[in-house]
Formats: structure tokens, sequence, C-alpha cells
């Protein structure tokens, strides 16, 4: 599995080799256990159970406000970010519970990255922008970011496109381009997982094409969670699939099994599009 | 059954125009009536001053005589003045700024100093040279000086600059801040990199509007006793000095016309100041100006 990051990093992620050894064994990246989650007094996520299998796409769907975002959201605990948030349970990355005290979130959050809902560029160079989380990480060598940015640019389709516009400002390509400049700024601090919070929300259908075939590239490298509104995109992309309703895990299965064969009443009628 | 009837819709029209017009008249004539207040203030003093100034005038010092009176000291004390404001004010403010929006818990008591900042910003100027003159002057003993001047002016505008720096960082899009945050960046790395160079405008809008302020302000520095009459320049800031808005109120409460003339020659000196100050302020912010 780590033979997939593509650049040197072996001082990044020196504990990491261990730690992805230790995890190929149960073959998931992720392990949730009896987490629950307030927001003040509103219990937004319910004694959650799952295991996020590497090198997959997994879709999270579900009604608006049913959890899906926040539960993302918890996987690299930028949730913590609003205040009043409450969490218990245990979130396991490679085994090792993420709210311990002594992992840093910075730290975790330089293992997963994040694409989020609205395409959030830096008002800076499409080349700043990319280079920015090597460079917070301490990467200041000229040559070694040309290298990264071209990397992540072609990682994320989208270097022929902006290779001659390298200096322009970000926000002065269209919406469709700066969303993969966004994915392509989270593969250049060369993440483990990549959490997309409803990445084409924002975009059209030719964009939203482009970023679906991107994920199905990504996934051979990256294990990507991804949470949608768009149940045709869930069955189209995803390996497997995650139904939440009020803040719980209705049903979690193959992606073939939820749209196919439902087990739960609630998960059939959603993606019948009886409600939601 | 229709709830819009098009003919009264039609019918009734002329009259809706009719109020939108008043209304954009109105709006019109008070732009102008402020507008022509600014222009009698500018033409009477231009008229008045314009004869006195000159060259000599920049470089005299006071003088009971009208035609030898010169604004030297008052110009270099009013720049020394902002050299110990400047830094002071936007150092302490964008720091309480970037606390309140950025470390502190949001909570009652955030909320109070809040509140009581914004307050502060109307107290009136005399009580923070009261202020100054009890701290600054007596118990710190600093004297007259420019640093007392400085620290007291300093004081009253930072409220200003707290409330427009909260504000400026407040309007940084909160997606800036988790893209950055989710990559890792501490949220130093995420104040300087990101939240600083897109809230940098704001600042210094507010800013060099406080620092307008303090260069214009009188009632301080007369409670904290900088003199009017002084013979040589600051050679620090320990030394005592005096400020361009001092050296106008003195030449304009002279009962010789001629200082009248003399003051509107100060005034125009001041403005001049003032303009030039906002430039660099309108050059600093196209520079740093970009769209989200």
């Amino acid at each position: 599995m780590s033979t997939t990051h593509v650049l040197d990093q072996k001082s990044k992620t020196a504990g990491y080799e261990a730690d992805g050894s230790l995890a190929s064994a149960t073959n998931s990246v992720y392990e949730t256990r009896q987490l629950n989650l307030w927001y003040g007094a509103n219990h937004a996520l319910k004694n959650i159970e799952l295991d996020i299998k590497e090198n997959e796409v997994t879709a999270i769907i579900g009604p608006s406000g049913c959890g899906k975002s926040t539960y993302l959201k918890t996987l690299n605990r930028m949730v913590e970010l609003v205040p009043s948030v409450k969490t218990s349970g245990q979130i396991l990355y490679r085994g090792r519970n993420i709210f311990d005290g002594d992992y840093g979130v910075e730290e975790l959050r330089t293992r997963v990255g994040m694409v989020f809902q609205k395409p959030n560029p830096f008002p800076k160079s499409i080349y700043d922008n990319i280079a920015y989380g090597p460079r917070i990480h301490g990467i200041k060598n000229k040559k070694i970011l040309d290298e990264i940015v071209e990397k992540s640019l072609r990682g994320a389709a989208i270097w022929d496109e902006v290779k001659d516009r390298l200096t322009e400002n970000a926000y002065s390509i269209s919406g469709g381009q700066q969303q993969r400049i966004c994915i392509a700024r989270a593969l250049a601090i060369e993440p483990d997982v990549i959490l997309m919070d409803e990445p084409t929300s924002a975009l059209d259908p030719i964009s939203t094409l482009k970023i679906e075939e991107l994920v199905q590239e990504l996934k051979k490298d990256y294990s990507i969670i991804i949470v949608t509104h768009n149940m045709q995109q869930a069955a189209r992309i995803s390996d497997r699939t995650a139904f939440f309703l009020n803040g719980e895990v209705i049903e979690y299965d193959k992606t073939d099994t939820i749209f196919s064969n439902p087990t739960d009443k609630r998960t059939e009628d959603y993606i019948s599009g009886r409600f939601g | 059954m229709r709830y819009i009837e098009h003919d009264t819709v039609v019918r009734r029209m002329n009259g809706r125009m009719v109020v939108n017009t008043i209304f954009k008249s109105l709006f019109l004539l008070a732009t102008l009536a402020a507008l022509m207040a600014l222009v009698i203030l500018m033409y009477q003093i231009v008229t008045q001053g314009i004869s006195h100034l000159s060259f000599s005038f920049l470089t005299n010092f006071a003088s009971r005589f009208p035609d030898q009176a010169g604004i030297k000291a008052a110009l270099i004390g009013s720049i020394w003045l902002m050299a110990v404001v400047a830094p002071t004010s936007i150092i302490l403010g964008v720091g309480s700024a970037l606390y309140l929006e950025e470390y502190a818990k949001q909570n009652r008591i955030t909320t109070f100093i809040r509140m009581n900042i914004s307050n502060l910003a109307g107290v009136p100027s005399i009580v923070f040279g009261l202020l100054g003159l009890t701290i600054f002057v007596r118990a710190l003993a600093l004297g007259n000086s420019i640093l007392a001047a400085g620290f007291t002016m300093s004081l009253l505008i930072l409220p200003v600059i707290i409330v427009a720096s909260q504000e400026a960082i407040r309007s940084v899009p909160g997606e800036l801040r988790d893209a950055s945050y989710g990559m890792g960046a501490t949220k130093w790395q995420t104040i300087t990199k990101i939240i600083l160079p897109a809230a940098i405008p704001g600042i210094l809008t507010g800013s060099i509007l406080a620092l307008s302020r303090a260069i214009g302000e009188t009632a301080p520095l007369i409670v904290i006793g900088v003199p009017v009459i002084i013979q040589f320049l600051p050679a620090g800031v320990m030394d005592t000095f005096t400020a361009l808005p001092m050296q106008i109120y003195d030449w304009s409460s002279r009962p010789q016309p001629e200082f009248q003339q003399v003051a509107a020659a100060g005034i125009i000196v001041l403005m001049v100041v003032l303009l030039l100050m906002n430039s660099v302020a309108v050059i600093i912010r196209n520079k740093f100006e970009k769209r989200y």
C-alpha cells in the first residue's frame, strides 16, 4: 500500500510504514467504534460502527441532515472547528484512535486529504495553491515543489489544461477546473485517504463526469470516502455504500447489494426515491 | 379569479414612479448638502491660507510675527507622533482582533469584551487624554514626550482598529480556513498565509482612517501638556514636541487677523498630510486586493 506514495516522503511518514503493515492485516483504513457526536444538545451521530476498506471508494448517502457530512468531517476531525461539538467512542485510523490526546490533528490531516462541496481554491496562483500543502509541511526546494505541482495536477487530470497558466489566479478558471485544482491540492500532501464532501454538487454534468472518472483513477492509489446526494453517482463510482438516516447507519454493504437487494425497508425506500 | 389586475397595476404605475423619483432626489440632495459643506470649507481655507503658503512656511519655526511663522516643528512633530502611533496601535489592534476572532472561545466573556471595545470607540478623546496623563505622563514618568503622546493616541484609536480588523478577519471566507486546516496547517500558518493576506485590505483601511483621526486630534495633546511654541526639533521619542493640530489651534486663537491666515495655511498642510496617508493606504490596498 505504501508503495503507492509517489514522492519520497520517508521523513514524513516514518511511522506510517509500521502503521500500514499493521493495518494490512485487517485491510481497513478506518474502523469506527461506537461513535456518538453531539452539536450542543443535538445528537447528530448515534453509535456509528463502520469499517472503511483500503483502496476502495466508499459512498455515504442519505437525506439532508442525516449526519453523513458530519461523519465525514469527523474522520479528519474538521468537525471540531464547530464550537460545542462533543464526541464519544473511537475512530481507529490504521489502528490508532484519532481522538487520542497525543494524536495531533495536523498529523492526521496530512494523511487524510479533503475536498469540499464548493470549490475553495486560495486567492493565489494555481501553482501556489498546489504548493501550499508541501510548503506548510516544510518543503522549500523549488525543484521538488515543481515536481509535486506537476505530479499532483497530472494526478487530478488537469495538468494539460493549466500547465501554461500556472501563475494565473486560481479564480480565473472554471468551477469544474477549480474543483480539480482542489483535488490536486489535496493530492499534493500525498495523503493516504481522500475525503470528498459532495464534490460535484456545485458543478455542471460534464465537470461532474470528469470528477467521477478521476475518482475511479484515484482509488488505485488512495482510499476514497465520498458523501453524495446523488444516488446514481454513488451507484456509478463506489464499491461500498453506507446509508445514513437520522444520525444512524441503517445499512452498509457492497454498492451492488445496497442498490439491487437492500435488506432494510428504509434503504429501499430511499434509493427508490420514495423519500429524501 | 386573478389577484393581480394588470389594468390596475398599469394605472398605479405613475404614482409608483413619482415616489421612486422623489426618493432618488432626496438622497441626491443629502449627498449634495454634505458635499457643499465640504466645498465651502475648502474654499474658505484655501483662499485664506494660500497667500501664506510658501516653502519658508514649511521650514520656519513658530514666531510671534505672522509673516515669519512656520510649521516646521509641528509638521516634524506630527510625523514623529505617527511613527510611534502607527506601529503601536496596528500591532496591538491586529493582535487583539486575531485573538478575539481566531483563538478566543466564543463565550459570554468574549462577547462582553467585544461589546466594550465597540463602546470604547465612542469615548470622548479628552477622556483618553486624562488616561494618558495619569498613566504615561505621571505614573510611568514619560513626561510630555512623543512616547507619552503616542501611547495615548494609540489607546484612543485602538478600539477603531480592533473593530475594523475583526470585521476584515471575519469576512475572510470560512472555506479558505477549512481548506488550509484540512491540509494539516497549524492555526498560525493559516493566519499568516491565508487569513492575513486576505484581510489586509480591510485592516489597512480601518487603520489609516484611525491614524487620520489621531493626526488631527488636539484634546488629548492639550491634556497631556504638549507645548505649542517649540524652537527645536525632537531628537528622539523621549523629547517634547508639538503637533499640527496644536499649532493650528494656537494660531487660530491669536488676536491678530494675520494669524488666521497662518492657521489656514497650517490646515492646508494638515490636509495634504492626510491625503498622502490615504493615498498610501489606497496603493497598498490595491496591491493586496484579491477576489474570492
